[in-house]
C-alpha cells in the first residue's frame, strides 16, 4: 500500500497543472482561515460612510463594500469559510453513506445487491434539484435540509466504486479464505480490501468535494440554502448579480473566488485520477 | 524489369517511455509482379511491422528508415494524400482478424462497395453491383443478401473472403496478406488459401503472404524468406528452401510441421527458449541463444544476409540468401 | 425496431405512474403540507382548491379526481397565482423554456463533436490542450457564475448584448442565457468525443479503412463517428437533465418568463400544485429523453437492433 502511495504521489508531482491547483487550494483555505485576521473589518459590520465603495487598496474596504456597506473582503471570506465547511462534512457524510452502501451491496450480492443498484440507477437520473426543490416546498426552507440534499450529492458514485471492488475482493476472498482454512477473515479485508478500495475512493472524494461546493452554493444562489445574514459564496454571488451595473466587484469578488476554488479542486482532483489510474467500475 | 515492390534497407523504430525499440532492422526485397512471395516468422519477427510501414499505417507511432518503392513511386514517408493514391487500389491488404477488422455497423456492400467509389469514380449503384460480382468471385453465397448484412451476422470464413474481396476491388498490382488464415478454423484456412490460389491464376496480381506458419505459406509461395529478430536471416524459391534449409533456424521450423507422412512422434518437436523480446538489444547473432550449433563467434559477430546460391544457377531461380556463420551445408 | 421500441415505451408508463402517485401521497401526508387545516390561505385561494380537490372527500376520491384531471391535461389551480391554473402558468412558460433548452442541447451537440474530434486529431497540440483546458472550465465553473460574468463583459462592458430580458421571437436576448447554458454539456460532450475517438483511431476496423486509402474524413465521418458517439448518446439524458436544471439559473438571472423561474418561485412560495405540476412535466421530459436515446442506440450500433 505504501508503494501504491508513493507510485501516486510522483505521478501527481509531475503534472504541473495539479500542482499548480493544490497550491491555490491550499492559498485560498488559508486565507479563508486567517485572512479575516488581516482586516480590520467585520463581516456584519456596516458602514455607512462607504456604501457600495469600489475596491481600492488604500481604503479601509481592499475589495470594496456593498450596498450595506459591509466589506467585501471579510464577508466574501466568510462565504469562503461556510462553503469549505459544508463542502467538507457534506463530502465527509456522502463517503460514509456511499462506503456504506456500497459496502453491503458488494458484500451480500445476489438478489439485495440487484435491488440496491436498482435504487442508485433510479435516483442518478433524476436532477438532485428537483428533489431539493419537492422536499423544499413541503418541508419548508431549513438548513438540516440543506446539509442532507447536499450530502445526496456524492454518496451515489462512491457507493458504486465500493461496490464493484467489494464484489471483485468477494469473489477472491472465498478463495482466500479457504486456503487459509478460514482464519483471519478480518485480517484479509484489512489487508486485500482497504488498499484496493483506497485509492478511487480518495480520488472521487475529492471530486465530490467541488460537486458539493457548487449544488450548495447553487441552492443558497437561488434562495433555498443559506439565509440572510449568514453569507455564502452562492447567496454573494446572487446579490452581485443583482448589482452588476452600478457596483460589478459585488459580483467579481465572490464569483470569481468561487470560481477559482471550484477549478482548482477539479483539476487537483483529474489529477490525482490520473496519478492513481482510477477508471469508474 | 521494375519490381512491383522494392524495399531497401527498412528500418522501423518504437518509442515507448523514451526507450526505442527497433521492430525491423535493415530488410531489404523485392517483390516482382505476379511473384507470390511467403514470409515467415514468430511473433516479434517484425514480419507484419515491414509491410505496415510499407502502407503507412504506423505513421505517428513508429520512425522509419530507408525506401520503399512501389512501382516507380517512392511511398515511404509519403504524405497521405500521395498514399492514398495507391493504397486500397493498386496495394491492398488484408488483416488478420476478419470480426474486428471491418467496420461492424456498417453494411458489407458499403464496405466493398466504398473502394470503388472512391479509387474509381464511379456511382454508388455500380458500385454495388461490382461488390456483388466480387462476392461472388469469392464464393460467397447468396451474394445478393449478403451485401446488405453486417460483419457480426457473417461466420469467420466469409468476413475474411469480404475482406479478400475488398482487396480486389480495384484489380491491385500487389495485395499483402497478413495471417489471413490465423484467426479462422483449420477446414476454413484450407478453404481460404485455396480461394487466394485461385484468385492468384485468374488475376495474376503479386501476393505478400504473412504467416507464422510455414505449412500455411508452403501452399502458395514461390518464394519464401524467413525471419527473426527484425531481420532477414534466409530466403530462398520455396521448393528448395523446404527440401533443405540452410540456417538452423529454418531447420528447426520445419521440423516444428506436423505430418502424416512422417515416422509417428512421441511429443511434437518444438523450439526451445524464447525470441527476443522487441528491443531487446544483443551483439551476434540474434538466434544464438537457441542454435543448436551455436558458437562462440555467434555470440560475438552478427552474421550478414550473403548470397549463396549455386553457382551458374539458372537465371529464373530465385536467389538463395542466408545470414549464418555455420549454415547447414546444401 | 417498432416492436423493441413499443416496449420500451410501456415500460415508461409505469414508471411515471409511481412518480405521479408518490408525490401526490407525498404531498398529502407530509408536515405541513399545503392541506394541513393549521395553514390559514386566503380565502379565495382555499375555495379554488376547495373546488378542484374536494377536500373534504376521502383520499383516494381525491387522488381518483387528481389523475382524471391530469389525463385531461389540468395540473389544479395554482396556490400562489389565485387568477391562473397551473396549467396555463405551464402553457405560458413551456414554449420559452423549450426553445432555450433545445437550443442549449444543439449548440452543445454542434460544436462539442466537431471540437471533440478535433483535439483527437491533434493530440497533444496546442489547440488540443486549449481545447481541453476550456473544457475543464466549462465544467467546473457553475452557470450561476458564469452567465452574470458573460452579462458583464457582453452586456456592460462590450454594450453587444442585453443583460437580462426577454421579448417574443428576439434572438439577442437568447444569446448569453443559451451560451451560460450549453456550455458544461458541451465541455464533457468535447471530453468524451476525445476520449472514445481517440481510442478508435487506434482500433483495426479503422486501419482497414485507412488501408484502403480512404480520404481521412471519410474515414473520420463514415466509419468512426457513429461509434465515437456512443458515449455521447449515453450522456444525452444527463445532459437534458443538466440543461433542465441550468434554466432554473438562467431563467431567474436573465429574467426569462420559462417553467424554471416558475419552479424557483413555486419553491420560495410553497406553491404545491404549480410545483408538483412542473415534477411531472420534467420527469416525462426526461422519460422521453431516454426513449429517444434508446432509438439513438439502436441507430448507432446496429447489433443492439436485432434484440437480446
Amino acid at each position: 500500500m505504501r508503494a501504491l502511495a508513493g507510485d501516486a504521489a510522483r505521478r501527481l508531482r509531475s503534472n504541473p497543472g495539479a500542482v499548480c491547483a493544490l497550491a491555490a487550494i491550499l492559498c485560498m483555505v488559508a486565507l479563508a482561515l486567517i485572512g479575516p485576521w488581516f482586516s480590520p473589518n467585520g463581516s456584519d459590520a456596516l458602514d455607512w460612510s462607504h456604501v457600495a465603495s469600489s475596491p481600492a487598496l488604500q481604503s479601509a474596504h481592499w475589495f470594496g463594500t456593498d450596498r450595506l456597506g459591509r466589506d467585501l473582503y471579510a464577508r466574501t471570506l466568510e462565504g469562503a469559510r461556510v462553503s469549505m465547511a459544508i463542502g467538507l462534512v457534506a463530502s465527509a457524510v456522502s463517503l460514509v453513506f456511499g462506503i456504506g452502501y456500497g459496502a453491503i451491496a458488494g458484500y451480500v450480492g445476489g438478489r439485495t445487491d440487484q435491488l440496491m443498484m436498482r435504487i442508485i440507477e433510479i435516483l442518478s437520473g433524476l436532477p438532485l434539484i428537483f428533489f431539493v426543490i419537492f422536499l423544499t416546498v413541503i418541508f419548508g426552507r431549513s438548513e438540516y435540509l440543506l446539509f442532507l440534499s447536499v450530502g445526496a450529492v456524492g454518496w451515489l458514485t462512491m457507493a458504486r466504486i465500493v461496490r464493484g471492488q467489494a464484489l471483485s475482493i468477494r469473489r477472491r476472498e472465498f478463495i482466500e479464505a479457504a486456503i487459509a482454512s478460514g482464519a483471519g477473515t478480518a485480517r484479509i479485508i484489512a489487508r486485500h480490501v482497504i488498499p484496493n478500495v483506497i485509492g478511487p475512493v480518495i480520488v472521487y472524494a475529492t471530486l465530490t468535494v467541488p460537486q458539493i461546493i457548487m449544488f450548495e452554493s447553487f441552492l443558497s444562489f437561488l434562495g433555498l440554502g443559506i439565509q440572510e445574514p449568514h453569507a455564502s459564496l452562492g447567496t454573494l454571488i446572487a446579490e452581485g448579480a443583482g448589482e452588476m451595473e452600478a457596483a460589478p466587484w459585488i459580483l467579481l469578488v465572490p464569483g470569481g473566488f468561487l470560481a477559482l476554488l471550484l477549478l482548482s479542486l477539479n483539476l487537483f482532483g483529474d489529477g490525482l485520477r490520473d496519478a492513481f489510474d482510477v477508471k469508474e467500475g | 524489369m521494375v519490381p512491383a515492390l522494392r524495399i531497401e534497407d527498412l528500418r522501423v523504430e518504437f518509442t515507448q517511455r523514451g526507450a526505442r525499440i527497433p521492430a525491423v532492422r535493415d530488410v531489404s526485397m523485392d517483390v516482382a509482379h505476379g511473384e507470390c512471395v511467403g514470409i515467415v516468422g514468430e511473433s516479434g519477427s517484425g514480419k507484419t511491422q515491414v509491410f505496415m510501414a510499407a502502407m503507412g499505417l504506423n505513421a505517428g507511432q513508429a520512425a522509419v528508415g530507408g525506401r520503399v518503392r512501389f512501382g516507380v513511386a517512392d511511398i515511404l514517408g509519403a504524405g497521405p494524400s500521395e498514399l492514398n493514391r495507391v493504397r486500397g487500389s493498386k496495394l491492398t491488404m488484408i488483416f488478420q482478424d476478419p470480426m474486428t477488422s471491418l467496420t461492424p455497423h456498417l453494411k458489407i456492400g458499403v464496405q466493398l462497395a466504398e473502394v470503388l467509389v472512391c479509387h474509381a469514380g464511379k456511382s454508388w449503384s455500380e458500385a454495388r453491383a461490382a461488390a456483388r460480382r466480387m462476392l461472388e468471385r469469392v464464393r460467397v453465397p447468396e451474394a445478393a443478401r449478403r451485401l446488405t448484412q453486417y460483419p457480426h451476422e457473417l461466420s469467420g470464413g466469409l468476413r475474411q473472403r469480404v475482406m479478400i474481396g475488398m482487396s480486389l476491388m480495384c484489380e491491385p498490382t500487389l495485395v499483402i496478406a497478413d495471417e489471413p488464415t490465423t484467426a479462422l478454423d483449420v477446414t476454413v484456412q484450407a478453404q481460404i488459401i485455396d480461394l487466394l490460389r485461385s484468385l492468384r491464376a485468374e488475376a495474376g496480381m503479386a501476393l505478400v503472404l504473412i504467416s507464422h506458419d510455414l505449412a500455411v505459406v508452403a501452399g502458395l509461395a514461390d518464394r519464401i524468406l524467413v525471419m527473426y529478430a527484425g531481420r532477414i536471416v534466409e530466403s530462398g524459391g520455396a521448393g528448395a528452401l523446404f527440401r533443405h534449409a540452410l540456417h538452423p533456424y529454418t531447420a528447426e521450423l520445419l521440423k516444428c510441421i506436423p505430418s502424416i507422412f512422417g515416422p509417428q512422434l512421441a511429443r511434437l518437436p518444438t523450439l526451445t527458449g524464447q525470441p527476443p523480446r522487441p528491443g531487446e538489444a544483443f551483439v551476434g547473432c540474434a538466434f544464438a541463444p537457441r542454435c543448436p550449433r551455436a558458437a562462440p563467434r555467434c555470440w560475438t559477430e552478427r552474421p550478414l544476409l550473403q548470397d549463396v546460391s549455386a553457382a551458374g544457377a539458372e537465371r529464373h531461380t530465385a536467389a538463395r540468401r542466408v545470414a549464418c556463420h555455420f549454415p547447414l551445408s546444401t | 425496431m417498432l416492436r423493441y421500441f413499443l416496449i420500451r415505451l410501456a415500460g415508461a408508463v409505469p414508471t411515471l405512474f409511481i412518480i405521479v402517485t408518490l408525490s401526490f401521497f407525498l404531498i398529502r401526508a407530509a408536515p405541513g403540507g399545503p392541506f394541513d387545516q393549521e395553514q390559514t390561505l386566503p380565502p379565495e385561494i382555499m375555495a379554488n382548491l376547495e373546488s378542484a380537490y374536494g377536500l373534504n372527500q376521502p383520499i383516494l376520491t381525491q387522488y381518483a379526481r387528481y389523475l382524471r384531471a391530469l389525463a385531461h391535461g389540468d395540473f389544479g389551480p395554482s396556490f400562489k397565482y389565485k387568477d391562473f391554473s397551473v396549467t396555463e402558468l405551464i402553457g405560458q412558460g413551456f414554449p420559452v423554456t423549450f426553445e432555450l433548452g433545445t437550443i442549449a442541447v444543439a449548440l452543445a451537440l454542434i460544436m462539442g463533436i466537431p471540437i471533440g474530434t478535433f483535439a483527437a486529431l491533434h493530440r497533444n497540440s496546442a489547440a488540443d490542450y486549449a481545447a481541453m483546458s476550456l473544457a475543464v472550465v466549462g465544467i467546473a465553473i457553475p452557470t450561476f457564475v458564469v452567465l452574470p460574468f458573460l452579462g458583464l463583459l457582453f452586456g456592460i462592458y462590450l454594450h453587444w448584448l442585453p443583460v437580462a430580458g426577454w421579448e417574443p421571437g428576439s434572438i439577442r436576448h437568447l444569446v448569453l442565457p443559451v451560451a451560460a447554458l450549453a456550455l458544461p454539456p458541451l465541455a464533457v460532450i468535447a471530453r468524451l468525443v476525445r476520449a472514445s475517438m481517440l481510442e478508435l483511431l487506434g482500433s483495426p476496423f479503422i486501419r482497414t479503412a485507412i488501408a484502403k486509402g480512404l480520404p481521412l474524413r471519410t474515414v473520420i465521418l463514415r466509419h468512426a463517428m457513429r461509434p465515437a458517439l456512443l458515449p455521447v448518446a449515453s450522456f444525452l439524458v444527463p445532459a437534458v437533465a443538466s440543461i433542465m436544471t441550468g434554466s432554473l439559473v438562467v431563467e431567474s438571472i436573465a429574467g426569462l418568463p420559462g417553467i424554471g423561474r416558475y419552479m424557483v418561485q413555486g419553491a420560495l412560495n410553497r406553491d404545491y400544485t404549480l410545483v408538483l405540476g412542473m415534477v411531472i412535466i420534467y420527469s416525462t421530459l426526461l422519460i422521453l429523453m431516454g426513449l429517444l436515446v434508446d432509438l439513438l442506440y439502436a441507430w448507432l450500433d446496429p447489433r443492439v437492433r436485432l434484440g437480446p
